[in-house]
């Protein structure tokens, strides 16, 4: 029971805005203690991650050396601590390069204003309804001097910055379609075109907020404690809740699935690990020896990017965005799902022709000077990065894993390598696991605690947050790739 | 004529004919490679794999390698190589990781020869050995190069490059056994062919991938490379270690490089993005490539040299799908685009320009200008027999210079120094500036200055008495009163940290100095140099007296002299008109055209009469009675503003409008405000007055302007005991945990100013490392390193 009541109050957070409103309309307020006139809030939910314990995650103060230095610079770029920042620390490899980025993106030497860069940040993240990534950019948007008009929605912006949106909603949604008659359109706008070094700009912030946007779901990062629904006014009294909330949640019902899921499946998780390693050793052994037709090949391929559209959660019941966040970009409607339940066709986009490497690389490094290689570090550390151990095990060798999670990424969004067997994904990533990436990456909001408990459970959370990692740096890369490759083509 | 009479010896019997001529491919090209006998080159790419034979005016297919039903990903070609002792072998590198040979001389339709499915990855490259006819050597993105020996089944070896991706391997032409091979990592590998278990050498070439590599066709220790950082490195690799003996910038990512045939230094480049043109370069020249073939519409993927002997024919690939040849005698010559002058003001006022030899003869040949009042040095480089190009590009340098002494700008610096911007009342600060001006000799600006006191200060508010006595308490102690603001408003420290290093820009007498004295020593040398260097085309100027002709900001100086033989006669008459019409500034225009003032600068005329403190005084009470606000003159003040930065005394305008702040900020612009704070900020720093600068930028209120100091703030440090860098904040060291900061001389810690020499990091106390460097040059913590300040 004990449990449940806690859970219950970490689900809250989620709902927290709409939670608020809720409260004040039924006259709420019976917990508030007025008795000095000053409202103290209190942190909603505990510690920065709703799907993580938060013993499980380092506290402050209790940081090596390293975290430390990383710490320091990030409160001195931005003026806080984040949340996203106290759950990447997990990988402090990775979060070094992951904040020297953003650093640069937001307030180094570029071509865009500061004020336009918070603003696309804010487009981006409102695409996928991360309220998180929105009131953070809120914030450092009128910070910067940027214009509270604009935040009423982006028919209030400039018409410089309404004709990024469509480019922001393919992005987000299916990048392959973005051709260089897009960019064409941004390009050659009369008085409120963009110019290339802008775009690229522009492009590498959207796709930046498009994959931390997936991050911050995927992770299920608690609100900050200063912005909506990060704090309640009302005292620490579990058996206070507001009756609205009680009414107009199904929560509690999904908590029992979450609890009983949990229960059973410890022991059979167990082989899940097992399982999982065994299939990695056989596929590295026979490898040479049963060698799939070209044909084959090509039909793996196909099979799994098809496939892939139709991995869906069952239950992804329709949530209707917090109407503060959906004023910023103008149809809810259009989304990845759309074309998914239809069955539309990706192309294939073949990597050994335009890869980030050697063509993506070159093109940003040009327009925008520095951000290239910077991106590169991230892409290279994100790839990369293992601790050669699986669970319980060490000294494993993980990058055909990894490689098996980058590669199906890149399968959704129609990427193919030629040199790779698509049919290891299939033997390495099972059902719910493939759920959960998919759902991060295209559909991030509708991430639930379940998905993230139901994949990999006998995993550390410092694994499944690498695997968040892997995913996120994955699909913006494949952003990048078509954003960029229309860019080439418009240039050639 | 004389080449092409070389290249048909070089052939010996069949030169090679034909046209700058291009032919449609069906789809884009990934690489190109030549038959041995110039005849025949094929084509590869993800779905074409042809082979197509040169002719006199065009290309003709010859045949269609890729056959089958089904396109397999096997025919889907990263790289090809054609083998230059079999004509009838080729190799080719498959996107999903396959290595095909393929052998011409089969029967069957199909001419697929053998198979080799080792690497994981992507092969980007395949390479046979020069010599030997069995042997190929292939790279693939998993890291691993193999050797093959075309009559076995499987690899002979495999070499770990322990890196992610080999971009590229080449066998060296002259060395048997050696072969070079790239890496995605930035390395360089060079390997024996026997010795599979590691590498003979390697080393870091670019920073990012290393995208190609090609050997020197007759120097064996030459190795080009071509990256991702858009550099084309040439390595010696005889010497112990490999060493850079060339490096051409390029504008994007080197994607291929081929040496050009019996022409030493030059090598052919294209690039992976962006830029679609291929680039001849000589490596000598490495600024403006040798030559430019501009036919393809998209990137060019593969280049290749017709015939290893003939320097005259490139043919290349490209994603446009086309097959080009170009003829280099159709190459455009971007030498001949180029625009070789240049202009450069030197610190003291000297002019030197660059131009076109031609131009500069025809000028020198007039004389009558040349010689007249500059005396222009000319400086002509000795032409390099050996050295390409000479005829096409080569400029000649002039240089004028100042006459020594009338260069001098000391006034700048002083006036500079000497000025109060802030901190102040602005009666004070106009009656401390125009004392400065004055003592200087400057009178027109000083009585500037008395003027806008008069202006602003206005007499509404300040009692004449009171403004009488300040006036004399400003005359009698302006020095003590520029002292205290040497002491306070300038960091102290700092200040006497110029002082410093002026004194030891003295006893080495090789620092740029900034007195006037300083001047002619320093041009002495510059002459003495010269001199040396030009002994044919110097001419050295006879420093006529009556040379009065100015430069850069002088002409201010100019006018400033005439007045101040003019100004006793007229200021009384002139004062004295203004008493008796109160109305003063419509008065001081219609001055403009009165009969009294003589001088032809009106402007110099108006401000005539406050020269001295008695005329200030009845001024002000005419100001006083008619009560006239200071807006009135503000359209006045401006046009003054303007007129001393048109001058080129944008030292004056930038002073008043620092003193006067808001009173007149909103009536100029404020791009010419950032305009003149930009040149007086850069004339500040080229005078190395780097305090007055930084108060200019702080004051400045133009926000361009004053963000200019907040960029840049970190210092980097290194810790005095273990050399290496602090890494934290603090001045505790994190190596060694001992506090970084103790005075090298009096071993105590050093709170406030600390100095430090970057050179050994060892440093203290200002006045004690002063103090110090008088008696030695020597680190005072004993390291021996020759400690330098700046």
């Amino acid at each position: 029971m004990r449990l449940a009541a806690a859970a219950n109050e970490a689900y809250t957070a989620s709902l927290a805005v709409s939670e608020l409103l809720g409260c004040k309309q039924c006259g709420g307020g019976r917990g508030q203690d007025e008795e000095l006139g000053i409202r103290i809030p209190r942190p909603l939910g505990h510690g920065p991650s709703r799907f993580i314990p938060e013993k499980e995650i380092l506290q402050v103060g209790s940081e090596d050396a390293q975290m430390h230095a990383l710490f320091a610079d990030s409160f001195a770029a931005l003026g806080r601590l984040d949340n996203i920042t106290l759950v990447m620390v997990f990988h402090p490899q990775y979060l070094e390069s992951f904040l020297k980025t953003q650093h640069y993106l937001l307030q180094m030497d570029g071509p865009l204003p500061l004020h336009y860069r918070h603003y696309i940040g804010i487009m981006a993240a409102a695409r996928h309804q991360c309220s998180y990534l929105v009131n953070l950019h809120v914030n450092d948007f009128l910070h910067v001097g940027g214009d509270s008009k604009w935040l009423n929605g982006l028919e209030n912006a400039p018409q410089k910055l309404q004709n990024l949106g469509e480019l922001n909603k393919l992005l987000a949604h299916r990048p392959w379609l973005i051709t260089k008659e897009h960019i064409e359109q941004l390009l050659k706008a009369e008085e409120h075109s963009w110019s290339l070094a802008e775009l690229v700009h522009a492009v590498v912030l959207l796709t930046h907020y498009h994959s931390l946007a997936s991050f911050t779901f995927g992770c299920g990062i608690s609100p900050e404690i200063h912005c909506d629904g990060g704090h309640t006014f009302r005292p620490p009294s579990v058996n206070n809740y507001c009756i609205c909330d009680i009414t107009n949640g199904n929560h509690s019902v999904e908590e029992n699935q979450v609890n009983s899921a949990g229960n059973v499946s410890i022991s059979d998780s167990f082989f899940e690990v097992e399982a999982l390693m065994e299939k990695m050793r056989q596929l590295q052994e026979c490898r040479d020896e049963e060698e799939a037709s070209q044909e084959e090949m090509a039909s793996r391929f196909e099979i799994e990017k098809r496939e892939s559209m139709f991995v869906f959660s069952s239950d992804d019941d329709e949530v209707t965005p917090a109407r503060e966040i959906s004023r910023h970009f103008e149809d809810t409607s259009y989304g990845y799902k759309d074309f998914s339940r239809h069955g539309m066709h990706v192309p294939t986009f073949r990597v050994q022709d335009y890869c980030w490497e050697d063509h993506g690389y070159s093109l940003v490094n040009r327009l925008y000077p520095d951000v290239g290689q910077l991106i590169d570090e991230k892409f290279h550390i994100a790839y990369n990065l293992t601790y050669n151990t699986m669970a319980m095990h060490k000294d494993v060798d993980t990058s055909m894993l990894r490689r098996a999670i980058w590669n199906y990424i890149h399968c959704m969004f129609g990427i193919r390598y030629d040199d790779y067997d698509y049919g290891e994904i299939n033997q390495l990533l099972d059902r719910s696991f493939k759920v959960y990436i998919k759902t991060i990456v295209c559909t991030p909001e509708k991430v639930t605690k379940r998905m993230y408990d139901s994949f990999w459970r006998q995993f550390k959370h410092s694994e499944k947050v690498h695997v968040n990692l892997l995913l996120i740096e994955a699909r913006m890369q494949a952003e990048l790739l078509y954003a960029l490759r229309a860019i080439t083509r418009y240039m050639t | 004529m004389e080449k092409m009479s070389r290249v048909t010896t070089a052939l010996s019997s069949s030169a090679l004919t034909g046209h700058t001529m291009h032919c449609h491919l069906d789809a884009p090209a990934n690489a190109i490679s030549v038959c041995r006998d110039a005849a025949q080159v094929v084509v590869a790419g993800r779905s074409i794999f042809k082979i197509y034979a040169i002719e006199e005016e065009q290309f003709v297919e010859k045949l269609n390698l890729r056959v089958g039903r089904k396109p397999s990903l096997n025919l889907s070609c990263a790289d090809v190589v054609w083998h230059q002792m079999d004509e009838n072998l080729l190799a080719t590198a498959a996107t999903n990781g396959v290595v095909v040979t393929w052998n011409l001389g089969r029967p069957s339709r199909n001419k697929q020869d053998q198979l080799f499915t080792e690497h994981k990855r992507t092969v980007n490259k395949v390479c046979f050995h020069p010599s030997e006819a069995h042997v190929l050597l292939s790279g693939s993105q998993d890291g691993f190069m193999k050797c093959f020996d075309l009559r076995r089944k499987d690899s002979v070896s495999t070499f770990s490059g322990q890196s992610e991706s080999v971009r590229d391997v080449q066998f060296s032409i002259r060395d048997y056994f050696t072969f070079a091979s790239t890496f995605e990592n930035g390395n360089v590998q060079l390997w024996d062919i026997r010795r599979p278990d590691r590498c003979e050498r390697m080393f870091t070439a670019h920073n990012g991938p290393v995208f190609c590599c090609d050997w020197h066709p007759e120097d064996r220790g030459w190795l080009a490379t071509g990256g991702r950082d858009k550099m084309v490195k040439v390595w010696d690799m005889t010497t112990q270690r490999a060493k850079e003996v060339h490096c051409v910038q390029t504008i994007a990512s080197v994607a291929r490089v081929k040496w050009r045939p019996e022409c030493r230094h030059h090598l052919a480049t294209c690039s992976m993005m962006v830029d679609h043109n291929i680039y001849v370069w000589d490596v000598r020249r490495p600024f403006v490539p040798a030559a430019m073939f501009e036919e393809h519409r998209d990137v060019t993927t593969g280049i290749a040299w017709r015939h290893p002997h003939d320097p005259s024919f490139l043919l290349s690939g490209s994603k446009d799908s086309t097959l080009c040849q170009h003829l280099f005698r159709d190459a455009s010559q971007p030498v001949e685009r180029a625009n070789p002058e240049g202009l450069c003001y030197g610190l003291f006022g000297d002019l030197a320009f660059a131009a076109k030899e031609s131009l500069v003869a025809a000028e020198s040949g007039r004389k009558p200008y040349a010689g007249d009042r500059r005396h222009p040095i000319f400086f002509k480089r000795k032409l390099d027999p050996a050295e390409p190009f000479a005829g096409l590009a080569s400029s000649a340098l002039s240089v004028f210079e100042m006459e020594p002494g009338s260069g001098s700008m000391s006034w700048f610096v002083d006036t500079a120094e000497r000025y109060a911007l802030a901190g102040r009342p602005l009666a004070e600060l106009c009656d401390h500036n125009s004392k400065v001006a004055r003592e200087l000799g400057r009178n027109q600006v000083a009585q500037t200055w008395t003027m806008l006191r008069i202006i602003y200060c206005s007499p509404g508010l300040v009692p004449t008495t009171n403004l009488n006595h300040s006036v004399g308490k400003g005359s009698s102690c302006g020095l003590p009163l520029m002292n205290s603001f040497n002491l306070k408003d300038m960091a102290q420290g700092l200040g006497s940290e110029t002082r410093l290093d002026r004194s030891k820009g003295d006893t080495r007498s090789d620092t740029v100095l900034l007195d006037s004295s300083a001047t002619l020593i320093t041009n002495e040398d510059n002459e003495e140099t010269e001199g040396s260097d030009v002994p044919a085309d110097y001419l050295l100027g006879d420093a006529e007296g009556e040379d009065d002709e100015l430069y850069l900001l002088d002409p201010d100086h100019a006018h400033t002299e005439e007045p101040e033989y003019v100004l006793p006669q007229e200021a009384f008459p002139l004062r004295h008109e203004i008493v008796d019409t109160p109305p003063g500034p419509e008065n001081l225009q219609d001055k403009a055209d009165s009969p009294h003032v003589s001088g032809s600068e009106a402007d110099v005329a108006s401000l005539a009469p406050m020269d001295s403190s008695f005329s200030l005084v009845s001024v002000s009470h005419a100001l006083y009675d008619s009560r006239l606000p200071p807006d009135f003159f503000s359209a006045l003040v401006c046009d003054m503003l303007r007129f001393y930065a048109e001058q080129g005394d944008v030292q004056m305008a930038v002073s008043v409008l620092i003193v006067l702040g808001e009173r007149v900020r909103k009536d100029i612009d404020e791009q010419t405000q950032e305009h003149w704070y930009a040149s007086y900020i850069d004339l500040l720093q080229r005078f190395c007055l780097w305090n007055v600068s930084n108060q200019v930028v702080k004051l400045s209120t133009s926000r361009a302007i004053s963000c200019l100091n907040q960029a840049s703030t970190t210092l980097h440090v290194n810790c005095s005991h273990c050399k290496r860098p602090m890494s934290s904040r603090g001045w505790v060291c994190d190596r060694c945990h001992r506090c970084a900061s103790m005075c090298a001389v009096c071993h105590h810690v050093v709170k406030g100013l600390f100095v430090w020499c970057q050179g050994c990091s060892h440093g203290g106390h200002l006045q004690h490392i002063m103090k110090w460097l008088e008696g030695s040059s020597h680190c005072p913590a004993g390291c021996g390193h020759l400690c330098e300040y700046s």
